[in-house]
């Protein structure tokens, strides 16, 4: 069957339409089916009560800060580890052979699967290292499982800025680390934004690291150290629903932690975007 | 195929314009001589048609030129050569103009008969002819080295309208009957004098248009040696170029 | 007549491509030099041996000598800074900082810090706030902006008409303070108008500063500039006063690009 060429591009177009449509819906629908089954088990209390009885009954609040301090350590490492190393890579050593490994060994550690970086993590920062079971061990294990995608983001922001604005820069009589700090990074800003966010967002859901570094079951209490154990959203939701006393009974308490994770990572989402959207505006080019 | 096939096509077509333009010129002026020489009236009518055509020519080929200056910027050869044909028209339009002249002035035998009288007035003549030949030649030509040597039979043609003059008032004194032949004798002396002067003029412009340098104007100051006169007869046979 | 660039045999190569074959060439001090030719005849690359900026181009090879003052800016102990704030660039297309106006001129002299003697020795400072206004509003006025900018010097440079852009970052190598400015093709990317403009401020601005201009338009060459150079496939074809350039160039090659017969 022949079509016409106009009806060719109507057909194309509404497939591409469909699947847009899909991807939207997607998402109403997950958030939703979170939303309604959790929706009834989240109060102030569920979210700064200690949990009690086995988890039954009680709040997620350790866990909230359990994932806020990991998101922390993760910043904190990730982040300028990641930017200097891309701008290592773009503006030091775009087009030699170590430039052309590095990148390469950047993507293929950002395929590696996270239970493999947990296995890591255990091996070096549990054991090795002795740092233990801890807030700490399992940071540093999720710092480096986002390395690459930072790495890689930031490394396209910065490619992407124009070389103009470095060859004007060069051209008054500034030093290369001068050009990179009071051009090429201001401009990259919005990218590497971009860049953190996905990276956060990532190990804020990720399980399986923490399940093999040291995540609790349940605290009565914060963890008052780096090197103390503690508690996280994405195991919580794992643990309540596989391991708990009372599946039915918990079952709320599953969604409602699953909805605060939801709401925790769409939260950073949004924040990410307004800060990248400021300085997309006031770097206009 | 060359870019700017425009530009190309209208330098061509100007090339073309200034071509007949120069040859109507010189046959103007050598026919118009030819009726003094060979007293054949009929050829006025010839001259008279050229003149038209001349003056044609003259208006087509200065619009042609501020067109292409305004349009297609021209520089180096190009530019020398519009200039050239910018100054050079209205020298052409001359030698067509004095010819016209020449031919209304010569309308009988009498003035055929004392033309051949006087020597010095057909030495000019020829030597006249001549120059306007190498004017002309040298431009189609764009020989630098012809269109120098101009200004050396100008001194001459010069000397000998200072000659003529004085044969004729002496013609005209010894009989007042001849008084009217005499003035159009010497006026057809003075124009073909202005036309040796025109003729100077275009070699100028075509050694300027060939090397880009300008001949030194002092070489015109008509320091004379009358002995010239006879020396330089017509110096090369006419070369035929395709002619209008 | 002085001179302020002397090249001698010029060589550049991009891996094996040979792109500058021994380039000879004096630049005059206050005129205007323009360097014409086709596309990649080496144009360009030939004014970025001048302020060094092939050093950014990997795989490119610099061999021969760039005279400025006296010194030969290849040297392995001369200071590429210091190169680069005496020979100032101006690009192709406008590039001006996403920053306000007044940060965007004051960005270079905030680089380089003021040199004073002191005791007879060098030392450089900061600006005062004082200083940087003067010599903010000097470098604007000087490149024909003042009057349009003034009141908003703290507007982004980047909301500008693509002339006036132009002419920020012509204020922007000024404030710099070189003895010679650099332009690439500095009209290409505007309107007649906005080309006039400039065109005036270059050939105010030669009073002062020695200009080298690469042009792809032959017009513009014979407008403004003083001496041409004419590059063709790498070699110096032919240079001289642009008069007799553009009257009766002495190479037939010559003859050839600016009568639009080449090609």
């Amino acid at each position: 069957m022949m079509l016409s060429r106009k009806a060719t591009e109507v057909a194309v177009f509404s497939l591409f339409r469909g699947c847009a449509v899909l991807v939207v819906l997607a998402l109403l629908v997950l958030v939703g089916y979170i939303a309604t089954g959790g929706l009834e088990r989240l109060s102030i209390e569920f979210l700064t009560d200690m949990p009690r009885r086995a988890n039954t009954q009680g709040g997620i609040f350790p866990a909230i800060v359990g994932t806020f301090y990991l998101m922390l350590i993760v910043l904190s490492i990730s982040v300028p580890i990641g930017v200097m190393s891309a701008i290592y890579l773009v503006e030091y050593q775009q087009n030699s052979l170590m430039g052309r490994v590095f990148r390469l060994a950047v993507y293929n550690l950002a395929g590696v699967p996270s239970i493999v970086y947990g296995l890591l993590g255990l091996g070096i920062f549990v054991a090795y290292l002795g740092l233990g079971f801890s807030l700490i061990s399992a940071g540093l294990t999720l710092s480096i499982m986002t390395l690459p995608l930072m790495i890689s983001s930031a490394r396209e922001a910065i490619a992407a800025v124009p070389s103009t604005v470095r060859e004007a820069s060069y051209a008054l009589g500034a030093t290369k680390w001068q050009t990179i700090w009071h051009h090429v990074l201001p401009y990259a800003l919005p990218g590497i934004f971009t860049g953190i966010i996905l990276s956060v967002s990532r190990a804020a859901g990720e399980t399986a690291p923490l399940m093999l570094t040291g995540v609790a079951m349940s605290l009565q209490r914060l963890p008052d150290s780096f090197f103390d154990s503690f508690m996280a959203l994405p195991y919580h939701v794992f643990y309540m629903a596989t391991q708990s006393s009372n599946l039915l009974a918990t079952r709320p308490i599953q969604y409602a932690t699953a909805l605060v994770l939801l709401l925790l990572v769409l939260g950073m989402n949004l924040f990410a975007i307004v800060l990248r959207k400021r300085y997309r505006d006031k770097y206009r080019w | 195929m060359t870019p700017r096939t425009t530009f190309t096509f209208e330098m061509e077509e100007l090339n073309k314009e200034i071509t007949e333009m120069a040859n109507a010129s010189r046959t103007a002026f050598e026919k118009a001589v030819q009726m003094i020489t060979d007293m054949d009236f009929s050829l006025r009518e010839e001259v008279r048609a050229l003149d038209k055509r001349i003056y044609q020519l003259n208006e087509q080929i200065d619009r042609h030129c501020l067109d292409i200056i305004a349009l297609h910027s021209p520089v180096a050869g190009d530019l020398r050569l519009i200039a050239a044909c910018l100054k050079m028209v209205e020298d052409l339009n001359r030698f067509g103009r004095y010819a016209m002249d020449i031919a209304e002035l010569i309308d009988d035998f009498e003035e055929g008969k004392a033309f051949k009288r006087f020597e010095a007035l057909r030495t000019m003549s020829c030597l006249v002819v001549g120059m306007v030949d190498d004017a002309v030649y040298s431009f189609l030509q764009r020989d630098a080295e012809k269109a120098s040597h101009l200004h050396e039979r100008d001194d001459a043609v010069d000397a000998l309208y200072d000659t003529i003059f004085r044969e004729i008032l002496t013609y005209m004194m010894e009989d007042p009957r001849k008084i009217t032949v005499g003035i159009d004798l010497i006026l057809v002396a003075r124009y073909m004098e202005r036309v040796a002067d025109h003729s100077c003029n275009i070699g100028e412009y075509v050694y300027h248009m060939v090397t880009g340098d300008r001949l030194d104007p002092t070489l015109r100051t008509g320091d004379v040696d009358v002995s010239c006169a006879k020396i330089f007869e017509h110096p090369d046979p006419r070369s035929d170029l395709d002619l209008k | 007549m002085t001179t302020a660039i002397h090249t001698e045999d010029l060589h550049v190569y991009f891996e094996k491509n040979h792109a500058l074959k021994g380039v000879n060439m004096d630049i005059e001090m206050n005129k205007i030099t323009a360097i014409i030719g086709p596309s990649g005849c080496g144009k360009s690359t030939f004014i970025r041996c001048i302020n060094r900026m092939n050093d950014l181009i990997p795989g490119c090879t610099v061999k021969g000598k760039v005279m400025v003052d006296g010194e030969d800016v290849n040297d392995d102990d001369v200071d590429v800074v210091d190169v680069r704030k005496r020979i100032g660039m101006v690009f192709q297309k406008p590039n001006p900082f996403p920053k306000s106006i007044y940060e965007n001129v004051a960005y270079g002299p905030r680089l380089h810090g003021v040199a004073e003697t002191i005791d007879g020795k060098v030392r450089r400072r900061k600006h005062t706030k004082k200083e940087l206004d003067e010599i903010v509003e000097h470098s604007i006025r000087r490149a024909a902006l003042w009057d349009e900018v003034k009141d908003r010097l703290d507007k982004s440079g980047t909301s500008l008409s693509g002339g006036q852009q132009q002419r920020l970052c012509i204020a922007r190598t000024l404030a710099v303070g070189p003895e010679i400015i650099l332009f690439d093709e500095p009209c290409s990317a505007l309107d007649p108008i906005a080309t006039a403009k400039i065109e005036d401020l270059l050939v105010d601005l030669k009073k002062d500063y020695t200009v080298v201009i690469v042009t792809h338009s032959m017009q513009q060459a014979s407008r403004i500039s003083d001496r041409t150079a004419f590059f063709y496939l790498g070699d110096l074809i032919e240079m001289g006063d642009t008069k007799q350039i553009f009257e009766k160039p002495s190479k037939e090659l010559t003859e050839q690009y600016i009568t639009g017969r080449m090609g």
